[in-house]
């Protein structure tokens, strides 16, 4: 029983920051029908900001959570800056071009900050302090969840509940429900269409930023190159769950955390990517759209 | 066409036949390896070792009171040209053969060799059956071979450890899955300790508690990696996060400052084996010296491992008193032989005992030779 909730916090935690990740693709996708490659770089430009931000409050003397939450907030702000700018500079642009042209632009933004990344600051693996301390109730049960994976759990919670809360009573969830609904009608109904897409940048950037700022504490290190396979991974979950559904984004991260964490625990850690894409393969077949995507009649 | 060049061929055997008898008062060295094309740069510094030790060599006054001749051939690392090349070499009548660079070259020229009672020294093939499957008793190496280190990993953790359960993971790749593949062979020769769990992980996933978990269900209490730093960096963390006390012994991509950096007080205690640290040797320095000031550059790859197999040649040549095949063979595998990469002797299947790796130890965040 033991070794069922260590893999079953495992996975948990590993999913939770899928989710987070999952969700911005499928807010973009939502609004835009754009998948935006480019995703996975914001969430590393975050754990990057987070360690710069680290480094200095060290410098200060800060506490662990202190740091923390300092870190996650300027990484956010900062990720919220980047996914805004991006979208300005490479997907206003193309608004009316094909959706060919746009998904082009993102990979190639995507291949962009990585790079300038590499340039701007290491190729290397850099160390990431950890930043959450080991609490000391917790340590009897620190082998199956412990205070990083807690803290991951409850931040990913608390996000989206906020975000659930967001879109679902606030004004700006509800232009942002229209947009998704239809963009030239909610235009035509007084709603500024390119402030609700800049602003579904900015919450998914945060969201990645947010994940990005965990995942480093927790397993202490960043490189240029870890937005690319997170990006994979959140962006298989997001169309697991149902691309464009935001609770469908939240499950497709679960299943494939757990997916991968069962995998390795019961069968082979050789076998764990199989397993997560042989079931995402199963689910398209019987469901199309994903497991809570909605079949759109395509607009004549 | 092909009649006349086998009536050169014919000519050519007939000249070198002749060749032995007139000049029998030099010590013949062939040098085969790459000197063109692509690999050239891993067969030049080699070459260049064998042409400064010889000149070194003749200017003391050679071997046994005579000069030392070199007969230099090159084979690109082409199996088939490299049997050309032998041919050539043994045709030439060298006694001792420094060569050749890549495993498979060398594998295909050694046969010939063999036939002809020469014994043939690599500075860089490390494929382990070269030595290990016994075909070619002429054969030797200054090299450490490819499962080397894995064997030394395993036998310096079973004298030295507390090893009874043993879980082996690594990454995938040629080099991770060449030094997993090598430890558990050499633990299932040893006997002694259970391997427990044996699998590849994902390089670059965003965590690896669940293996982690299930490394501790197994009970190992080792866990052997092969691989590269990033992902030893994580696994490490993630051990000390889970409350894992399993041994990380690990590989030469692991033992890197990186390593160090990234895992923190998780790497403390870890082991990891490397590359010697040579350049403390004044055989060693001398021989940098004088590829440097002779050639105005720092030597490249297996300059070192060259510059030692011809001393070894020579040296057991020397000791031999004779250029007679077992006498040479015999005196490489008793005497010892101070060069560049330590002091060496042979083992009875040709490889270089006490030559290439060291086990490392993480402790107060560096690595620390040990034994």
């Amino acid at each position: 029983m033991d070794y069922f909730l260590e893999l079953f916090f495992s996975g948990l935690t590993r999913g939770s920051i899928y989710a987070l990740i999952a969700l911005g693709y499928t807010m973009v996708y939502g609004i835009i029908q754009l998948i935006n490659f480019a995703h996975g770089e914001i969430y590393m430009i975050g754990a990057f900001v987070a360690l710069i931000v680290s480094g200095v409050c060290t410098i200060y003397g800060l506490s662990g959570f202190a740091i923390l939450i300092l870190a996650a907030a300027i990484a956010a702000v900062y990720a919220a800056a980047y996914g805004f700018t991006l979208e300005r500079v490479a997907y206003r642009p193309l608004r009316g071009s094909p959706r060919l042209s746009a998904l082009i632009s993102a990979i190639g933004m995507s291949i962009f900050l990585q790079n300038y990344v590499l340039l701007a600051q290491t190729p290397d693996f850099l160390p990431f302090p950890r930043l959450i301390p080991d609490l000391a109730f917790i340590e009897p049960v620190a082998h199956i969840i412990g205070t990083p994976e807690l803290v991951i759990l409850i931040t990913t919670l608390i996000t989206m509940v906020v975000l659930t809360f967001l879109i679902k009573k606030t004004r700006v969830g509800k232009a942002m429900r229209a947009t998704q609904q239809d963009l030239s009608m909610a235009r035509l109904v007084g709603i500024n269409v390119d402030n609700v897409i800049s602003l579904t940048f900015i919450i998914g950037s945060v969201m990645a930023a947010i994940g990005g700022v965990l995942v480093a504490s927790y397993i202490g290190q960043v490189s240029f190159y870890i937005g690319f396979l997170a990006g994979i991974k959140a962006f298989t979950a997001a169309v697991l769950g149902g691309i464009g559904s935001i609770p469908g984004a939240v499950l497709g991260g679960l299943i494939i955390g757990w997916s991968e964490s069962f995998a390795a625990g019961y069968i082979s850690s050789d076998y764990e990517d199989v397993i997560t894409f042989v079931l995402l393969v199963v689910i398209l077949i019987f469901r199309p759209a994903g497991i809570l995507g909605k079949v759109h009649k395509q607009k004549v | 066409m092909k009649k006349i060049s086998m009536l050169c061929a014919t000519l050519l055997l007939a000249f070198s036949v002749a060749v032995p008898g007139v000049a029998a008062d030099t010590i013949k060295l062939g040098v085969a390896g790459p000197h063109s094309g692509d690999l050239a740069p891993y067969g030049i510094p080699a070459m260049r070792a064998a042409q400064l030790v010889v000149n070194q060599v003749n200017e003391q006054g050679g071997v046994l009171g005579r000069q030392v001749e070199l007969f230099i051939q090159d084979e690109q690392c082409n199996p088939n040209v490299a049997t050309n090349a032998a041919t050539r070499l043994v045709s030439d009548g060298v006694h001792v053969v420094m060569g050749h660079i890549c495993s498979g070259a060398t594998r295909a020229a050694l046969g010939i060799y063999r036939e002809a009672g020469i014994p043939v020294m690599s500075p860089s093939a490390t494929n382990p059956p070269l030595t290990q499957s016994g075909e070619y008793p002429n054969f030797f190496r200054t090299i450490a071979s490819d499962d080397m280190q894995s064997k030394l990993a395993v036998d310096y953790a079973l004298a030295n450890l507390d090893v009874k359960k043993v879980a082996i993971l690594h990454d995938r790749g040629d080099y991770g899955r060449g030094f997993a593949d090598f430890a558990r062979q050499a633990l299932e020769e040893a006997g002694g300790a259970e391997i427990v769990l044996f699998e590849g992980i994902t390089p670059g996933a965003m965590d690896y508690s669940s293996i982690i978990q299930r490394v501790r269900r197994t009970g190992a209490d080792t866990l052997i990696y092969g691989g590269y730093h990033p992902e030893a960096s994580k696994l490490v963390t993630q051990m000390q996060r889970r409350r894992v006390n399993a041994t990380f012994i690990s590989d030469d991509g692991v033992k890197d400052d990186s390593f160090l950096n990234v895992a923190g007080s998780a790497a403390e205690g870890a082991y990891a084996t490397g590359p010697r640290d040579l350049s403390h040797l004044p055989l060693n320095q001398a021989a940098v010296q004088a590829y440097r000031s002779t050639y105005g550059a720092e030597p490249g790859a297996f300059f070192q491992e060259g510059y030692a197999a011809t001393l070894a040649l020579l040296n057991a040549i020397e000791k031999a008193g004779t250029t007679d095949y077992d006498a040479v063979v015999n005196s490489l595998r008793t005497e010892y032989v101070d060069t560049p990469v330590g002091r060496i002797k042979f083992d009875d299947k040709g490889d270089a005992e006490g030559v290439g790796f060291s086990v490392f130890k993480v402790v107060d965040g560096v690595f620390v030779e040990m034994n």
